[in-house]
């Protein structure tokens, strides 16, 4: 963890015998971010596939966006372990985990099916949903969201989803999802009441599928 | 702040290097370590008002930046089953903690028992005035204010002695 | 079932500054403060950490002031106050072994390294009231030794572990990170690190007469203190900027090491046994009460037989928390009008049926 640690410091003096924690900077404030952030993801779960922005202003270090940042200063914290997608550039995935263990002090797990949060920075080489925490029959709550970063929320297929929460129909378009996600998605909603929740994000949008929506074939 | 076993957060310890200047460096760092660890313990357990007359005597500092701003919250203290065996979640304690970076661009770290922001910014500040070493008059302030907890706990052991019971008063002074 | 009642608003508003004036007495008086609180009753503070599960003595010394008193209202207090903070940190284990006693004790052991050392204790106090305590202008002054006492006591219980006398309690392999009831919810059978979770936050009086009985025979304890002390531990955390352990201060802790025999079996030799009680301050007979509990709970362990009530580990552990016993208990204040109406009109049922089978039996009989 130290060893990283200098990487990022633009002609610092070294420190002495100290790590160097100059980090990107969490929530301003911490209290009334948190609450707006919390009350956007409540907001898109309750209307799935309805992208939102939820216009935050924190950096987004190594492989986090805005929003995906964002959704895990405030939901991640030291009883949620999170799962990063490995395979990425050592100094950027290095800061990615600075930032969340500083700010967020979540425990870090290599375990997919013990992450609480899982961040997707590539979906093209994303896991099986199926390989996450889908959670139990007296706890089906106790299951990852898996917070999946897209391309955009324009131009890409468009799936028309259905389920609590939406009337009728709910066309959503997303750019940048690997070919098989829908079938899997369709596989995660035979689990019901398990399985995941997905948060799709791209910059500072974010669309939710939880786990009861349905996409039509 | 979290010890759980899988946690990617606390890398493994290195090979040893083989060179005597790596292992000189080596020396160097764990010696400042174990010096921070030593005046960061002295700075928890100073009163709010010690520091701030401590603050007080050194030059004006200039504005630093929050890394993270004073927050108060809980720590789960463990304790171990018989005083060595596997580990309990006794009960939580308040703590509050802070980071800040001096414009000398030093981070100074503070985590104090208790829910007084003042406190824990003031132990951040002098731990980041600590690192730099160039303080003399702040170390010698460190100095004092450990040798003055240093005597508070010298005179409660003396207060406790006192209480020890002398079956044979025979045996006194026999075995040093 | 609970009635949804309306009404009664503007008299809750006034219990609630008849409370205030009634707690704040005849203003002649000069008003409690928190530093006097801590000061001056500083066991009620101890219990209060103790049962309330949080190391802060001004929050509990304002729990104990706005409870009037009342530490089981000051624990729900504490309790209530806990869970608006974040948890930020786990400590690294108290190391008891390096506690800078102010009291330690051994009724097994006469000869320990560092000594018999009473501390300020009530043990050799002659109950008796004192009048003196009534006035005030007290300035009572400790007796200072020449030497303080060691820096370092080790445990009683290592000592004679490393001998053999004693099983050493050592740490699984990989030392697994505990089982915390704030976090999952109880079940059984409970491991040992959620049964001493579960009595460090115990009501005091429960866990004593529970181990009370266990000594009176619901039991097959027979213990000895083996090493009780109480002192100050520091306690330590790994800040995730830094990498390395930093002391972040104090807290004082009470701890209590039983030794039990145990009668053996076919295959295993008699051999002594442990219990083992630690609390937040110097709740000493609380720590007492939770080693005998231990002990009275690992009867499984030992292949005791389990026949008695502080055996039961569904039985101890689900009612330990006064804060549970106090809410069940007190909730039957809600309205429970409907409930009781209907109880009314059966019983009314049933002694009217009562009564006419009485007169035809006198009918009959006459």
């Amino acid at each position: 963890m130290n060893a990283a640690a200098h990487s990022k410091q633009p002609a610092a003096t070294p420190q002495h015998g100290a790590t160097d924690t100059a980090f990107t900077p969490g929530f301003a404030n911490p209290v009334f971010d948190s609450q707006h952030v919390f009350r956007m993801v409540l907001d898109a779960m309750a209307h799935p596939g309805s992208v939102r922005d939820i216009a935050t202003s924190v950096e987004a270090p190594g492989l986090l966006q805005p929003a995906s940042a964002a959704l895990l200063l405030a939901l991640a914290d030291l009883d949620t372990p999170v799962w990063i997608q490995p395979g990425a550039a050592g100094a950027e995935h290095a800061t990615t985990t600075r930032f969340l263990g500083f700010h967020c002090n979540c425990p870090l797990t290599h375990d997919a099916s013990a992450a609480a949060f899982a961040l997707i920075h590539s979906p093209e080489r994303m896991p099986p949903l199926s390989g996450f925490r889908l959670g139990e029959a007296e706890y089906p709550d106790r299951s990852t969201t898996v917070l999946m970063h897209v391309q955009s929320f324009d131009g890409g297929p468009t799936v028309q989803l259905s389920g609590p929460g939406i009337r009728d129909r709910q066309a959503l378009s997303v750019a940048g999802l690997p070919a098989a996600f829908w079938k899997e998605w369709c596989d995660n909603g035979l689990l019901f009441p398990l399985g995941v929740d997905v948060l799709f994000i791209s910059g500072c949008r974010i669309a939710a599928l939880p786990r009861t929506t349905r996409v039509e074939a | 702040m979290n010890q759980t076993a899988d946690s990617m957060q606390h890398a493994t310890a290195a090979t040893p290097p083989p060179d005597p200047d790596q292992r000189e460096a080596n020396r160097h760092e764990a010696d400042s370590v174990r010096a921070r660890q030593r005046w960061m313990a002295v700075l928890a357990r100073a009163s709010r008002e010690e520091l701030e007359a401590i603050l007080g005597m050194l030059p004006p500092q200039p504005a630093w930046q929050w890394l993270r701003r004073p927050e108060t919250g809980l720590a789960m203290l463990q304790g171990r089953a018989g005083g060595s065996g596997e580990r309990f979640n006794l009960g939580e304690a308040s703590i509050t903690r802070c980071t800040l970076r001096t414009a000398a661009a030093r981070t100074g770290v503070a985590c104090v028992l208790g829910r007084d922001h003042r406190h824990a910014e003031l132990a951040a500040l002098l731990d980041a005035l600590l690192q730099g070493g160039e303080s003399v008059r702040l170390e010698r302030a460190i100095e004092e204010l450990a040798a003055s907890q240093s005597a508070r706990r010298e005179l409660a052991a003396r207060k406790t002695a006192a209480t020890r019971v002398d079956f044979y008063t025979l045996v006194r002074g026999e075995s040093a | 079932m609970y009635v949804a009642v309306k009404g009664g608003e503007s008299a809750i508003v006034n219990s609630w500054s008849l409370l205030a004036e009634t707690r704040r007495g005849d203003t002649a008086i000069p008003e409690l403060t928190l530093a006097q609180i801590r000061a001056q009753m500083p066991l009620a503070v101890d219990r209060v950490m103790g049962e309330g599960s949080l190391y802060d003595p001004e929050l509990a010394a304002l729990a104990i002031k706005q409870a009037a008193g009342d530490l089981v209202e000051a624990i729900f207090l504490l309790r209530a106050y806990r869970t608006t903070l974040p948890r930020l940190a786990v400590s690294l284990p108290l190391d008891t072994a390096r506690m800078h006693i102010r009291r330690r004790i051994s009724s097994a052991f006469k000869d320990l390294p560092g000594g018999q050392v009473l501390g300020p204790t009530y043990d050799y106090t002659q109950r008796l009231l004192d009048f003196k305590l009534a006035a005030e202008g007290q300035r009572p002054a400790a007796v200072q030794a020449p030497e303080p006492v060691a820096a370092r006591m080790p445990r009683v219980t290592d000592l004679l572990g490393k001998e053999g006398l004693i099983p050493f309690e050592a740490p699984p392999d990989g030392d697994p990170e505990p089982f915390d009831l704030t976090r999952e919810p109880l079940e059984f059978p409970a491991s040992r690190p959620a049964r001493l979770q579960n009595l460090a936050r115990g009501d005091e009086g429960f866990l004593l007469a529970l181990g009370y009985s266990s000594q009176r025979g619901y039991s097959n304890t027979h213990p000895f203190a083996g090493e009780i002390r109480m002192g100050d531990v520091a306690v330590e955390v790994i800040p995730d900027e830094l990498g390395f352990a930093i002391d972040i201060g104090d807290i004082t802790v009470t701890e209590c090491q039983s030794i039990n025999q145990f009668a053996g079996s076919a295959d295993v030799a008699p051999h002594f046994t442990r219990g083992y009680g630690l609390v937040f301050g110097g709740s000493e007979r609380k720590a007492m009460a939770m080693a005998l509990v231990d002990r009275s709970l690992r009867a499984k362990e030992f292949g005791e037989a389990v026949n008695a009530p502080a055996q039961d580990e569904e039985f101890v552990l689900y009612h330990t928390d006064n804060l549970e016993a106090s809410g069940f208990v007190q909730h039957l204040k809600l309205p429970h009008y409907v409930d009781f109406q209907s109880e009314l009109e059966l019983v009314r049922k049933l002694r009217a049926r009562h009564q006419a089978g009485a007169s035809t039996e006198q009918k009959a009989a006459a």
